[in-house]
């Protein structure tokens, strides 16, 4: 089982170029990425505090990672307090590690897993499986994705790139339970998933599950899912195993009304997502006996380095911004290389790798078009289209040295986009300049060090004014 | 250097030229849904996720809770050792109270589960049980493939915010918002998955009559 790698994937442009010629793939990807934006969009729009909730959003994960080890400490006092066994991992190894060895401890041969981000990330199945430890998913598209031997390719819906007649396919083959009549509707795959695993959830004595956020000020954790297969896995085994990014901290009980609002409606596009769970350490008579928490950095504390990539660490998982993306509609997950795709992937995976020696990380900054819909999209506010240039200069400086034309011109354009003024006085730069160079609308080779990117494209001409500057001309006063 | 050590030193040693100040959050947001009847609300919003709302008066609860039971064809019933007997009149099920605690398995032979909750909130449509009185501890209601959820128009309030405030984050708390779903496949909501398949939820409000 878990025979699929992320290692050895080509790096972004090849594997995009793969996605592309999948007709059917793209079919896919469509359906389900215009369906959510729909979705979305509707309940966004009936909360008029929307803004409101996005900056107040930003702020408590910015609070929180100015102070992480603040926090960090106090959330193990209270977990501890509370009767958890708190432990810590430096990388994915040690994570890995900690947990084979409480499975272990367990007397078990089996876990059942809650949909996780985090244990894709550190590839805790392949670690269990090397150890004799069998991990069942228990997540419908985690299912799909398990049972086809396959890799995820969406944060929220690993199986996003299936449609509804290839599962049924992945059910028969791969489901030794799954009924000889089981057709394509979604309902009848949902009951034949719930006969699968029924069982397991029953007898299982260890779970695995990640976090959506962790509380500072009480130890509590917090899972939102849908299916009540985390709820199983939550309550029912005696041993309960909670891997938890060290950036999930928020300080009070009190900021989950921002998140519990923020994270549904962003994420399947839901008032309220079917089941939110909270616990804290062990609650004698409800639920497991023994509860650990290991937290993990592998690569947080380098993003928590850089002062504009940092804000990656305020992403909350909701693939908001996949679903928005032009890029990740055509290309799909896979061809991100990692278990983070889209546009969050794209500045989340560089920096929690490494670019230096990482060709497919190396490559993600520039799997975007800066056209900012992912920003619009973000509940907490990422710019992830500032984050990407900024990243693209780190690329330039990793992979080729200190002294690139083309490091230069990101650098540049980081310090432009990030102020309106700035951005202003380079359009009106940019309106002058083509009409000094441009030739029938295109500008063709440039001179010098910016030959090398001349040489295989054509730059369109800056038109004679921005908008913002036709805006001003011609619409002040109206409507603002 | 153990594993703790060195990752706070790491954060510390990222955070060192970052400005010193609290970053201060902006709470802007509604915390109350003002001109609203929240009762009302609450029942519209948990009919869209496809449960069964009623609501009734204090005096129609028992023959609700009874009709609801015989239209989920439930035979036995899970219930909290603390039920209130009059929710329970005439229904001709099989009652099993947790107490002693009743096995996974047991719990797996009970068509449903009637319980009570801690908070509910209307613009999400959401019901929130936490353990205390009336709710039992969580596997009551997540095992038994019928949910029945009373709950008093008292505990009903506007808002996420509201929800938070009135409830003890010590707890082991669990949000429920109409029957266990999926978007799984295709991005589209079906329900009906790993939790209790069928959710419903019954009022009981004084002012209906």
């Amino acid at each position: 089982m878990s025979g699929a790698t992320w290692l050895g994937m080509p790096a972004f442009p090849e594997a995009a170029r793969t996605a592309l010629a999948d007709e059917q793939l793209q079919a896919n990807l469509r359906t389900a990425t215009t369906t959510i934006r729909a979705k979305r969009e509707a309940v966004v729009a009936e909360r008029a505090d929307w803004e409101h909730l996005r900056a107040a959003g930003a702020a408590i994960k910015d609070r929180t990672l100015r102070h992480l080890d603040r926090y960090l400490l106090r959330f193990e006092e209270q977990a501890t307090a509370a009767g958890a066994v708190v432990h810590w991992a430096r990388d994915a190894a040690e994570a890995n590690r900690i947990v084979v060895d409480l499975v272990r401890a367990a007397d078990a041969d089996e876990v059942i897993k809650v949909k996780s981000m985090v244990t894709q990330e550190i590839d805790l199945n392949a670690a269990l499986a090397a150890a004799g430890i069998t991990a069942y998913e228990t997540d419908l598209a985690e299912l799909i994705v398990q049972l086809g031997d396959d890799l995820p390719s969406h944060i929220l819906v690993p199986a996003i790139h299936r449609n509804r007649s290839q599962i049924r396919d992945i059910f028969r083959r791969e489901m030794p339970d799954a009924p000889d009549d089981l057709t394509d509707d979604p309902a009848a795959l949902a009951a034949a998933a719930r006969r699968h695993l029924r069982r397991k959830f029953l007898t299982a004595r260890v779970a695995v599950s990640g976090a959506n956020f962790a509380v500072a000020e009480s130890g509590a954790l917090v899972v939102v899912e849908s299916e009540g297969n985390g709820r199983m896995c939550l309550t029912l085994p005696e041993v309960l195993i909670s891997v938890v990014g060290i950036e999930k901290l928020v300080p009070t009980w009190a900021d989950l009304e921002v998140m519990l609002q923020l994270l549904p409606r962003s994420s399947t596009g839901e008032r309220m997502n079917p089941y939110t769970s909270t616990w804290r350490g062990v609650h004698p008579g409800d639920g497991p006996r023994e509860v650990h928490v290991v937290l993990l950095d592998n690569g947080r504390t380098d993003v928590l380095a850089d002062d504009v990539g940092r804000q990656a660490l305020r992403c909350i998982r909701c693939s908001a911004c996949l679903n928005v993306c032009p890029v990740y509609e055509r290309t799909g997950g896979h061809a991100y290389g990692s278990p983070y795709p889209g546009p969050i992937g794209a500045i989340l995976t560089p920096q929690l790798r490494g670019m230096r020696d990482d060709p497919v990380a190396a490559s993600l900054p520039y799997a975007s078009t800066l056209c900012g819909a992912c920003y619009e999209a973000c509940p907490v506010r990422i710019d992830i289209p500032a984050a990407l240039v900024h990243l693209r200069a780190r690329a330039v400086d990793a992979t080729r040295g200190p002294l690139s034309p083309e490091r230069t011109v990101m650098r540049a354009a980081a310090w432009t986009l990030a102020g309106p003024r700035r951005l202003a006085a380079a359009q009106r730069l940019a309106a002058l300049a083509g009409a000094l160079l441009g030739r029938r609308g295109r500008i063709g080779r440039l001179p010098g060090p910016l030959a090398a990117w001349t040489r295989t494209r054509d730059t369109p001409v800056p038109p004679g004014q921005s908008f913002r500057t036709w805006w001003r001309r011609n619409r002040r006063g109206t409507a603002e | 250097m153990n594993a703790r050590d060195e990752i706070l030193g790491r954060v510390r040693g990222a955070l060192a030229a970052a400005p010193d100040a609290e970053v201060e959050v902006p709470r802007r947001y509604a915390r109350t849904a003002d001109g609203v009847d929240v009762v009302r609300l609450f029942a519209e919003r948990v009919g869209d996720y496809r449960a069964t709302v009623r609501i009734v008066a204090p005096e129609a609860l028992a023959p609700v809770v009874a009709a609801e039971l015989r239209d989920a064809a439930v035979g036995t019933l899970a219930v909290p050792p603390d039920l209130p007997h009059e929710w329970l009149i005439e229904t001709g099920v099989e009652v099993r109270a947790d107490s002693p605690v009743l096995s996974v398995n047991e719990l797996d032979g009970c068509d449903g589960v009637l319980t009570g909750c801690a908070v509910a909130i209307a613009e999400t449509g959401t019901i929130v049980l936490d353990g205390g009185p009336t709710q039992g501890r969580r596997a009551l209601t997540l095992v038994p493939d019928v949910h029945i959820c009373v709950v008093p128009a008292s505990v009903v309030v506007g808002t996420v915010p509201e929800a938070i405030t009135r409830l003890d984050g010590t707890r082991p708390l669990t949000w429920v918002s109409g029957p266990s779903a999926t978007s799984d496949i295709e991005l589209n909501r079906i329900e009906g998955v790993h939790g209790p398949r069928r959710l419903v939820v019954i009022v009981v409000d004084r002012q209906t009559g």
